[in-house]
């Protein structure tokens, strides 16, 4: 297995009392709740914890992008990746770039390129169709979300592998001179990745065999984690071939302590802060209409009921698998089953979430770089 | 009120594509053009309104029970649509109604084509930009929907539409940005040579009633009548007011 350090840079500033007068973190919150000094601060602070993570072995460091919340402060991810391309030395994985949200994709096309050659060839691209609150906050229409994530990764993929210029006409864009500089470094692209909670049209479309793309299941109960990568599996062979370990990876809040008591009393306020204010929206900002087909809706819904049907407690977290958290041990066990029966070749840990402090989030990067990658590396990992 | 009257359900195949509609009454032909919800059955309106007219009520294509076609992106789509449909069915003379989304696609499809067109009936309509925010109803749940439309939510037909979400991914498809309106509308609706009637609950919260004001003054002499005691849904709230007063408009008095 390989192993990302995973950050959603949140606002952990956060007067987690807003929720007496507020009934989201995302769109509506006003954002009178940002402080920029404390945000300067917090930026520094999390750039920090993501090059020690570099240094000690993480095989690379992930981040995201998010737009008009206290959730995660990266809308334009590009602008951190470029502040870490030159400290860092294994993958930068920017998971991922909302297609359906720009109007112009090349714009993505040209950042992915960017950091792709100041990194000399470490950028996994990632795609996603941005989570339902984004359509609120950028009022992007999200009916015409798959359609346009659809054409904006052709037209990208295309600026990356075709010579230009040339014309694109689509249905949502048309480009008279398509032309790319520069070039991405990595041939003929760099590595795609599709994070999803688990859209069928979103994991039919990553395992057909013309894209084989590695598919990311983002903060999921274990049991959902199993059933939409055996999903993932299942079209795959449908497709006429295998999906390997490679194609599949999970993310999840990590939290490793001295022992199983000390990890779950530290991780308590933070985990639930998480869980209960930074992730709270209205249902209908997690699902504005048409975000979904109507066909994949129920399933959806079904694994999200995990997150957003009220208060949650570090211990329902930590049954349902959507939080791993104890001693080096216990969670060094708990990832080599996932390992095993989810047949998971990338593991994304965030080990920063909600409120965790600096020292905290230092400590459970060194704990989780030193007492448990080392055990779960796969031959094949270690070999390539 | 009037006694029920015979009303059936048919499905017609217009442009490619099956669409559910509901018809009753008999005389001049009013098409109603149902709003961001589909009609799930025979409401009290139609049955005042078929007293005096050929009441037509089709589920828009992606709606309700109609089929959703490859084609239908947008209002301009439903409005050439509606041409096809008054053609399909040999229409003429007809009284056109809508009612929010629906009082939109009547604007686009009269600004296009009045051949066959009588009198245009807007109610609540969408269309022009709003002059007041009303709520924003792609972030309200459905219960506060349903208490937001109406002044007495016991007047709203029964709930458990079950093609519920099926309306709102439509809506949202063709109403999300910008939001229920058309730039282009606005600047070339003053065009439009067409008896126009300009209906509104005088306690919409959705689009609240100002926006008659908005209507009024684009439409050249257009006339109004705001309906007291009702929000969104004026015909729903207040058939027997709304019906008399769009038979009355329809023979040429003022109502």
């Amino acid at each position: 297995m390989k192993f990302i350090a995973f950050h959603l840079m949140p606002y952990a500033d956060l007067d987690l009392s807003y929720t007496e007068k507020y009934d989201s973190a995302w769109v509506t919150l006003p954002n009178s709740y940002y402080d920029p000094v404390k945000g300067h601060a917090l930026y520094n602070r999390y750039l920090d914890e993501l090059e020690y993570a570099d240094q000690l072995g993480f095989d690379g460091i992930g981040i995201n992008e998010h737009h008009q919340n206290a959730y995660g402060l990266m809308p334009t991810p590009g602008v951190i990746a470029g502040a870490l391309a030159r400290r860092t030395r294994g993958s930068v994985a920017v998971l991922g770039r909302a297609l359906p949200l720009v109007n112009n994709p090349l714009v993505i096309a040209e950042e992915f390129s960017l950091i792709d050659n100041i990194t000399g060839g470490r950028l996994i691209a990632g795609f996603v169709r941005g989570i339902g609150a984004e359509y609120h906050s950028w009022n992007m229409n999200p009916a015409f979300s798959h359609e346009r994530f659809g054409e904006a990764h052709d037209l990208i993929v295309r600026a990356w592998t075709e010579t230009g210029p040339f014309h694109w006409r689509g249905k949502h864009y048309d480009f008279r001179y398509v032309n790319t500089w520069p070039r991405p470094y990595q041939q003929p692209h760099p590595p795609i990745w599709i994070p999803s909670q688990g859209s069928r049209e979103t994991i039919v479309w990553a395992a057909a065999a013309e894209r084989k793309y590695t598919y990311l299941q983002t903060y999921s109960p274990v049991a959902a984690v199993k059933k939409f990568l055996d999903m993932y599996r299942d079209e795959a062979q449908k497709a006429g071939y295998t999906a390997t370990p490679e194609q599949l990876g999970w993310m999840a809040p990590v939290y490793v302590g001295e022992t199983d008591a000390s990890a779950r009393a530290e991780a308590q306020p933070h985990i639930e802060a998480f869980a209960n204010k930074f992730l709270r929206m209205r249902p209908e900002m997690v699902r504005p209409p048409g975000y979904l087909s109507l066909a994949s809706a129920s399933a959806v819904l079904e694994a999200k009921s995990a997150q957003t049907g009220g208060d949650r407690t570090i211990d329902q977290l930590i049954e349902s698998g959507v939080f791993i958290c104890g001693s080096a041990a216990t969670v060094r066990d708990r990832l080599a089953e996932h390992e095993r029966t989810l047949g998971l070749g990338h593991f994304l840990a965030l080990l920063q979430f909600g409120t965790l402090p600096h020292d905290a989030t230092m400590r459970n990067i060194e704990r989780f770089a030193h007492d448990v990658i080392p055990n779960l590396r796969s031959p094949y990992a270690m070999s390539s | 009120m009037t006694s029920v009257l015979a009303a059936n359900r048919t499905t017609l195949t217009v442009e490619g594509t099956q669409v559910s509609v509901l018809r009753g009454g008999s005389g001049t032909p009013l098409l109603f053009l149902h709003g961001s919800e589909a009609f799930t059955e025979w409401l009290p309106f139609m049955n005042e309104l078929a007293a005096h007219f050929d009441v037509i009520v089709p589920d828009h294509p992606g709606f309700g029970r109609s089929e959703t076609p490859a084609w239908l992106d947008c209002i301009g789509d439903l409005a050439h649509f509606y041409r096809a449909f008054i053609e399909a069915l040999g229409l003429h003379d007809v009284v056109l109604a809508g009612h929010g989304l629906g009082g939109w696609i009547a604007c686009e499809l009269a600004l296009r084509d009045t051949r066959e067109l009588r009198s245009l009936v807007l109610v609540d309509s969408a269309g022009l930009p709003l002059l007041e925010d009303g709520i924003d109803t792609f972030m309200s749940s459905v219960d506060e929907l349903r208490s937001a439309s109406y002044v007495d939510v016991r007047r709203a037909p029964d709930p458990g539409n079950p093609n519920l979400a099926k309306d709102a991914l439509m809506t949202a498809r063709v109403a999300w940005t910008p939001r229920f309106y058309d730039p282009q509308l606005a600047k070339w609706l003053h065009r439009l040579r067409l008896p126009a009637l300009i209906v509104w609950g005088a306690q919409d919260n959705i689009f609240p009633a100002r926006q008659a004001e908005a209507f009024a003054a684009t439409i050249p002499g257009a006339q109004s009548l705001v309906i007291p005691n009702a929000g969104h849904l004026p015909h729903v709230e207040q058939p027997q007011t709304f019906a008399a007063g769009v038979a009355a408009f329809a023979q040429g008095a003022r109502p």
